[in-house]
């Protein structure tokens, strides 16, 4: 039988490299996821530039990032980047409103069938993809200023004379909060407010919410805003959190998607509770579990091997493999979502 | 000329030709019901007037001419439609979709509220419960009730009492006389067509997307050839 | 104008082609021959490929995004199947590995039996399991070995060294057996799902790659792969080949001294060499081209074609009348996706390396997107036409992006940063380019060059 002491130390170690983490990026994932399911229910296509436009919302938050240091309008300690969140959202708002207007309207007013705008998205995305890296580059890049941690894993060790340090990163904390608050306006937006409610209707029954008086194009106009938000708090918080590079945020499509489905693709809370399943599962099946079970096993059954279920390098592969298994056990998602 | 009036309507669902120019018209106190076998074009001739469905052809309101506004601009002007399926938000509880009737007040609509729930009492007993959680007659209810809440000048209704109890089927025909004595235009598609044409000021029968036959609810069940042919015997 | 209009409307065929011969020849007189021929072969394999996505697209109305992992699966096959075998590897860990795929791939079996027979799902998810721990218990040492053996020359299994049209077709089967488990797995659901899970497994086929060293060296790249085609340097020094060349340049090189012309000879050697061993590339390139349209265009005239072009135009009152819906677009998806790999076993053969980091999903899925587009989804023939200018104006929008550059370099004086810049990021701009020509496309003219004939879109 372990020690007390031992088995704080390895749940402590498994907070810190595992479900702190894991909390964090299933947050940032759970906006993408949100945004994605908004557009799916209200405009009725699947968004396959998400991910790019949470790039693109990133790319801007960087480069006024850049301008307000380079003026001095930083408040020491605290990321800069999200001083100037507000401005790239208004920016991103822009953008998103404009590629509707210019794209997506077309097949909207047309009542195309929704895989032709699925086609166009993927367009759009290219678009995107491209614009990003030629105002960006290729290469990684990291913004985060302020301070790095709310308090280190030695500060931690010392304040509680564990040997193990449970980190937190101001990233982490920003994350977590921003989120919490995003999500919870949102929800409190569409289930309160009357232009929410004229949202929801629109998305359950768009010929009823027409009768009902509901302004279509107003109903867009909002959705494009709430995901544009959505979308660049995402992207920054993301990119504060673990680098900015064009193409791993491309790649971020799939765990996004992932979660929408596993969720059940168009439902809001589903979003949300999907990209927390995968973002558990994709930090604890590659997690290397070795120095988790030296504190919980006696010294005779030390492990030898790293006990890592899967390579890290393989992680967007695990939300891909849960993908593939929602779909084949239960095609609707956790929260019955539109099947066909 | 009548308070809303659809002339020459023509439609088509991609090639198939749906409406071949039939009319239809309803003044304000008055109740006018549209039959006609399946498939006759009853709920299309709605749609047409509601701009849901795009139409050649005229749709006068008050003697204005709207057929080139938007289904949201027509339901402004004072225009109510319950449809024949997918009538409610099936995703949000019962209030909330009475509650999106009156999207377009700005008044108070309480009053309105009461007055579909003392009409209906289930939907005050169901009002947090999902409508796409209710029975088939309970939604029929829902969908009135939140076409009420628009409190609408003409009411187009598309086989209001479809799977609805007897009962609730006379508490319906009664509060239809009562919008019409309200002063209300009503207009009307009914399955059950010797009881409405019994209550109906006038009446439309629609064959393959034409009118058959036009005239007084009366006159159209005196008619042989109507009793004949449609309304078996 | 209207003239022309009717011209073009009339002759489309013959127009696109003649524009584009027109294009070739202004590159290789005014560039070179050489690159004008590499522009060719490229658009061939493009047009390989287009071919693919194309029968899956205007077949079926399968949207298939992971184009790139079709592609590099037959990229792969090539290594596979006629790269030389590293022996050392093989006894190294040869067996130990074909132990672990063997029992991964037997609790594959054993779970999909065990579903089948309604079992437990607790019993499937066991043995799924309990094969992964398996595999990795044989799989951790013996990618060890293998990849401990010369690790800056091999460091890897090796392939099977077989003739190279065998590994064109295995990339084809590769290519296939991917596309069977997902098109399995998501065909009769969603559309989209399809979709999202083609670009997952594209992904998902390129990270395998490149991490797992013993398949074929991962990132560090195959090169010197087997060639179908004589090396270079073999036929500057076959008599015949220089008999010919002295044969094509006779009367230039009669007015030269005998030094001058061992000296021109030898340039005019290395630079026909080039161009012949390109052109035996173009030959391959093309009779497979050509053999695959026709095939696809008799197969779409068969009563097999019939029942697609049936279920394609109306999918509901097909699958009313019988037709099995699912099991015609797995058929579709399987095929349109094993064009795909040959053509990517081509590239690579055509190449001659291997090089994982190569697949792009913005150069390989997108672009081929853009030819299918362009070139009027649904007319496979059309997906040729769009391959050849799509590629052309990709390989030389760089100069062209240059010269813009230049331009304004030379307009804002000498340097300025912004010129600067723009050289540095000129080949982003090409994404954005092909992404607008698409949306273009498919806004204001959806049929592209050559629309498909009596299909509504
Ligand atoms: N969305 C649609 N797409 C194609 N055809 C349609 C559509 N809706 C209706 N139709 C066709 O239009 C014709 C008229 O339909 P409509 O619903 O107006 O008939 P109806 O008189 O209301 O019939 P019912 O008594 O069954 O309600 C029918 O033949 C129907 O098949
Ligand atoms: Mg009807």
């Amino acid at each position: 039988m372990p020690s007390f002491d031992n088995i704080l130390n390895a749940f402590i170690l498994l907070s810190n490299f595992v479900l702190l983490p894991a909390l964090t990026y299933g947050a940032q994932l759970a906006l993408g996821a949100l945004a994605v399911t908004l557009v799916y229910s209200i405009l009725r296509f699947a968004n396959f530039s998400q991910a790019n436009n949470m790039a693109f919302g990133t790319a801007m938050a960087i480069l006024l990032t850049g301008f307000f240091q380079s003026q001095g309008w930083t408040i020491s300690g605290f990321p800069t980047a999200l001083l100037v969140i507000p401005l790239a959202i208004v920016i991103t708002i822009i953008c998103l409103l404009l590629t509707d207007r210019w794209v997506y309207r077309y097949y909207r007013i047309n009542n195309a069938k929704s895989i032709t705008v699925v086609m166009v998205s993927i367009g759009v995305m290219f678009i995107m993809g491209g614009l990003v890296q030629l105002i960006m580059g290729p290469e990684q890049q990291i913004f985060a200023d302020g301070a790095r941690f709310i308090w280190t894993a030695r500060e931690f060790k010392t304040f509680s004379g564990l040997s193990e340090g449970l980190a937190l990163k101001t990233s982490q904390l920003t994350t977590i909060l921003l989120a919490l608050l995003a999500v919870g306006l949102v929800f409190y937006f569409l289930q309160k407010t009357k232009v929410g409610k004229a949202m929801r209707a629109f998305s359950d029954n768009e010929d009823l919410a027409l009768l009902s008086g509901i302004n279509p194009d107003k109903v867009v106009f909002t959705t494009w805003l709430l995901v544009a938000t959505l979308t660049t708090i995402a992207g920054v918080l993301f990119g504060l959190d673990k680098g900015f590079s064009p193409l791993q945020y491309h790649l971020l499509l799939l765990p996004v998607f992932a979660a929408v489905i596993v969720g059940g693709i168009g439902s809001p809370l589903g979003a949300i509770v999907g990209a927390f399943v995968i973002s558990f599962s994709e930090m604890l099946l590659t997690y290397a579990y070795k120095k988790f079970f030296i504190y919980l096993l006696p010294t005779s059954l030390e492990p030898d091997s790293l006990l890592q279920l899967i390579g890290t390098e393989y992680k967007y592969a695990v939300s891909f493999v849960i993908l593939i298994i929602v779909l084949l056990i239960k095609p609707t998602g956790i929260f019955k979502g539109k099947v066909l | 000329m009548t308070y809303l009036t659809g002339k020459n309507l023509f439609a088509a669902y991609g090639a198939v030709p749906i409406l071949r120019g039939c009319s239809v018209g309803v003044n304000r106190g008055e109740l006018a019901v549209i039959v006609g076998p399946n498939g006759a074009g009853k709920s299309s001739v709605m749609k047409a007037l509601l701009g849901l469905l795009p139409s050649k052809g005229e749709v006068l309101l008050n003697g204005k001419d709207i057929s080139a506004l938007s289904t949201q601009q027509r339901i402004s002007l004072g225009l109510a439609f319950v449809p024949q399926n997918n009538n409610v938000f099936p995703t949000m509880s019962v209030v909330e979709n009475l509650e999106i009737g009156a999207f377009l007040r700005h008044d108070d609509y309480q009053t309105t509220l009461d007055e579909v729930y003392t009409l209906f009492p289930i939907l005050f007993e169901k009002r947090r419960q999902l409508a796409g959680q209710l029975s088939g007659g309970q939604r029929q209810q829902v969908a009135f009730g939140r076409a009420m809440m628009t409190q609408p000048t003409v009411l187009l209704l598309d086989e209001p009492t479809a799977g609805v109890s007897p009962i609730v089927i006379d508490e319906i025909f009664a509060n239809i006389l009562a919008l019409k004595e309200a002063n209300k235009a009503v207009l009307m598609v009914e399955q059950n067509a010797q009881q409405a044409l019994s209550i109906a000021d006038k009446g439309f029968v629609l064959v393959a997307g034409k009118n058959a036959h036009t005239g007084t609810g009366k006159a159209l069940l005196s008619d042989d050839k109507v009793r004949r042919d449609f309304l078996g015997g | 104008m209207n003239n022309l209009a009717h011209i073009w409307q009339s002759h489309r065929q013959a127009i696109s082609i003649l524009v584009m011969v027109f294009l070739l020849a202004f590159v290789g007189i005014n560039q070179s021959w050489v690159l004008a021929l590499s522009i060719f072969n490229l658009c061939l394999i493009s047009a390989i490929m287009a071919l693919g996505v194309n029968i899956q697209w205007g077949y079926a109305g399968l949207f298939n995004i992971g184009i790139m992992g079709f592609a590099a699966l037959g990229g792969l096959s090539v290594v596979l199947i006629s790269a030389p075998a590293v022996p050392v590897a093989v006894s190294a860990g040869g067996m130990n590995m074909l132990f672990a795929l063997f029992l991964l791939l037997l609790s594959i079996v054993l779970s999909v039996y065990l579903s089948k027979h309604k079992y437990n799902k607790g019993w499937v998810v066991l043995s799924l399991v309990a094969g992964y721990f398996a595999m990795r218990y044989f799989y951790i040492d013996a990618a060890q070995a293998i990849e401990a053996v010369n690790p800056s020359k091999t460091g890897y299994l090796g392939g099977l060294g077989l003739p190279v049209p065998l590994a064109w077709l295995a990339g084809g089967l590769l290519a296939a057996g991917a596309a069977w488990l997902i098109g399995k797995i998501t065909l009769g659901l969603r559309s989209d799902y399809l979709a999202i899970a083609s670009f997952g497994i594209a992904e998902i086929v390129l990270y395998i790659i490149k991490n797992e060293d013993w398949i074929a060296r991962g990132v560090k790249n195959v090169t010197g792969l087997p060639r179908p085609v004589p090396l270079e340097i073999d036929l500057q020094q076959s008599p015949w080949f220089e008999e010919m060349v002295l044969w094509f340049n006779q009367s230039s090189l009669s007015l030269l001294t005998e030094a001058e012309k061992t000296k021109a000879l030898s340039i005019l050697l290395s630079e026909y060499s080039v161009v012949f061993v390109k052109l035996c590339y173009s030959s391959l390139f093309l009779a497979i081209l050509v053999a695959l349209i026709i095939m696809a265009n008799l197969a779409f005239d068969s009563p097999w074609g019939r029942k697609v072009r049936a279920i394609r135009d109306n999918e509901i009152a097909a699958s009313a009348m019988g037709k099995n819906v699912k099991r015609q677009h797995l058929q579709i998806f399987v095929i349109g996706s094993a064009i795909v790999g040959i053509a990517g076993a081509l590239l690579v053969t055509y190449t001659g390396q291997f090089t994982p980091n190569s697949y792009q999903s913005l150069r390989f899925t997108f672009l081929i997107w853009v030819m299918v587009i362009v070139g009027g989804s649904g007319n496979n023939f059309g997906s040729v036409i769009g391959a050849f200018f799509i590629w052309f104006f990709w390989v030389e929008s760089t100069p062209m992006g240059l010269w813009l550059a230049e331009t304004v370099q030379n307009f804002a004086g000498t340097d300025n940063g912004v010129s600067a810049f723009l050289q540095d990021r000129a080949h982003f701009f090409r994404y954005i380019f092909m992404g607008l020509i698409m949306l273009l496309v498919l806004r204001f003219a959806p049929g592209g060059i050559l629309p498909e004939k009596d299909k509504k879109l």
